[in-house]
């Protein structure tokens, strides 16, 4: 039976893991290869490296650090951050990714999902959401979060699907950072409709959310990034509790 | 020499990067005399079965495949192509091993492509020395090949389908799954390859 997957995830600011403290900043944390490696030895089941670099300089140390990645792992790994073209898609591809993954370009220039997949794959698109709720609907938000869009989170995902994407990583803005848990119905209603494989994201704190996203949620993967890195929660001890209370994890 | 034979199907680089972190001597390359005489050969893939299998033509590479004497490792549509043929655009493949190539049954609720970790079972042979029975490999893949009671080295279970994980015939060995990508599963499976 296929697996339900564990997922850190890692920000990367010119070519260093960094986490968010409390709106002051940034603090470095660690390299990216180290802690990706120590992850899958602690049985991640991917990895996902999101680059915040704002700089062009930021940028081509991103790409050095995609090669670094792929020489070392040996499990499948995701890269994104800001990607708005075809060329960026094939550079991050040639330097080793397994996968890619567009937020925001998606939204305004949709047709880029279908360039990519029909040239690369559907298994290589992974388009990432954002939403909040607005009133009853949930709203997708771009650029990080920061800028309203007319869409609507559910219509959007179906289109996603449509325009040929492998894969969905859904961050609700409402949960994310609250360690209060995923938004699990809205996980669900997507899983309900959609034939491509779902990543839950926002929201984690504690081993029973996560267990909760992957079943009442049906989400088919969990994605997490502080109680990882601050380990808070260790992912051997994370999935041993999942196995024991009968979700599918690989160990 | 491991000759990883570049058909212009797909990103070669995982392949290349474990065999590095195996510590193995490898070449990329489309030339039938490089490949001919090389001590292992490594047809990964990725994309569509009908045009890999039109590249493989154009490169001449059909017969020179098929008579290779040496350890030959077919991964994902590598392992597709050595079939009889594929559902993937209705395309007759190598022959080499007997089963067809089928798209996943269509069940609600099952996801196509299959993607993600999932279990090998009936494990045989010298590929899967030292790999316990159910471990767990990477797959992404829509289409694969039936069983076949004398050629099938591994068996998975997805949705409504039994199939081969993994494929013998002679000299020649196949995985639907990336061992390139099965961390420290994988990583034994390929160095048991690059050891027979």
């Amino acid at each position: 039976m296929l697996a339900k997957r564990i997922i850190p995830c890692l920000d990367v600011k010119n070519g260093q893991t960094v986490k968010g403290i409390n709106f002051e900043g940034l603090k470095e944390i660690g390299d990216p290869v180290e802690m990706g490696a120590e992850y899958s030895a602690q049985g991640a089941d991917e990895l996902v490296y999101l680059d915040i670099s704002a700089s062009l300089e930021g940028r081509k140390t991103f790409t050095d650090l995609v090669r670094r990645i792929s020489e070392r792992i040996d499990i499948p790994f995701t890269v994104g951050g800001g990607i708005s073209s075809f060329d960026e898609a094939a550079r991050l591809l040639d330097a080793g990714a397994d996968k890619i993954t567009i937020n925001s370009a998606a939204v305004y220039h949709p047709e880029l999902i279908g360039q990519i997949a029909s040239h690369y794959g559907s298994q290589f698109v992974v388009v990432a959401i954002d939403a909040r709720t607005n009133g009853p609907e949930w709203q997708v938000m771009t650029h990080g979060g920061k800028k309203e869009t007319d869409r609507e989170l559910f219509s959007w995902a179906a289109e996603v699907q449509d325009r040929g994407a492998g894969e969905i990583l859904f961050t609700s803005m409402d949960h994310d950072g609250t360690k209060n848990g995923y938004a699990c119905e809205a996980y669900a209603r997507m899983s309900s409709f959609l034939t491509i494989p779902v990543i839950a994201s926002g929201g984690a704190g504690s081993i029973e959310h996560i267990e909760e996203v992957l079943t009442k949620g049906c989400a088919d993967a969990a994605l997490a990034a502080s109680i990882f890195h601050y380990g808070e929660i260790k992912i051997e001890e994370l999935k041993r509790r999942l196995l024991a209370d009968g979700v599918n994890v690989r160990i | 020499m491991i000759a990883i034979i570049d058909y212009k199907a797909g990103n070669l680089r995982s392949v290349e990067n474990a065999l590095k972190r195996l510590g193995a001597e490898y070449e990329v390359t489309s030339d039938p005399d490089r490949i001919r005489s090389a001590s292992h050969v490594i047809m990964p893939g990725v994309g569509e079965a009908s045009s890999a299998m039109q590249s493989l033509r154009e490169e001449g590479l059909i017969d020179v495949i098929k008579s290779l004497t040496q350890p030959v490792l077919g991964i994902c549509i590598g392992l597709q192509l050595m079939c009889r043929m594929s559902e993937e655009g209705n395309t007759p493949c190598l022959g080499i091993f007997s089963p067809s190539v089928r798209r996943f049954t269509e069940v609600p609720g099952v996801k196509i492509p299959h993607m993600g970790w999932n279990t090998i079972t009936g494990l045989r042979g010298p590929l899967f020395e030292g790999i316990p029975d159910g471990s767990f490999v990477y797959y992404v893949h829509s289409f694969r090949p039936d069983l076949d009671e004398s050629q099938t080295i591994a068996v998975t279970e997805y949705g409504a389908d039994r199939y081969s994980g993994a494929l013998c015939k002679g000299n020649f060995y196949g995985t639907q799954f990336h061992p390139e990508k099965s961390g420290p599963v994988g990583a034994r499976i390929l160095k048991n390859f690059i050891e027979l």
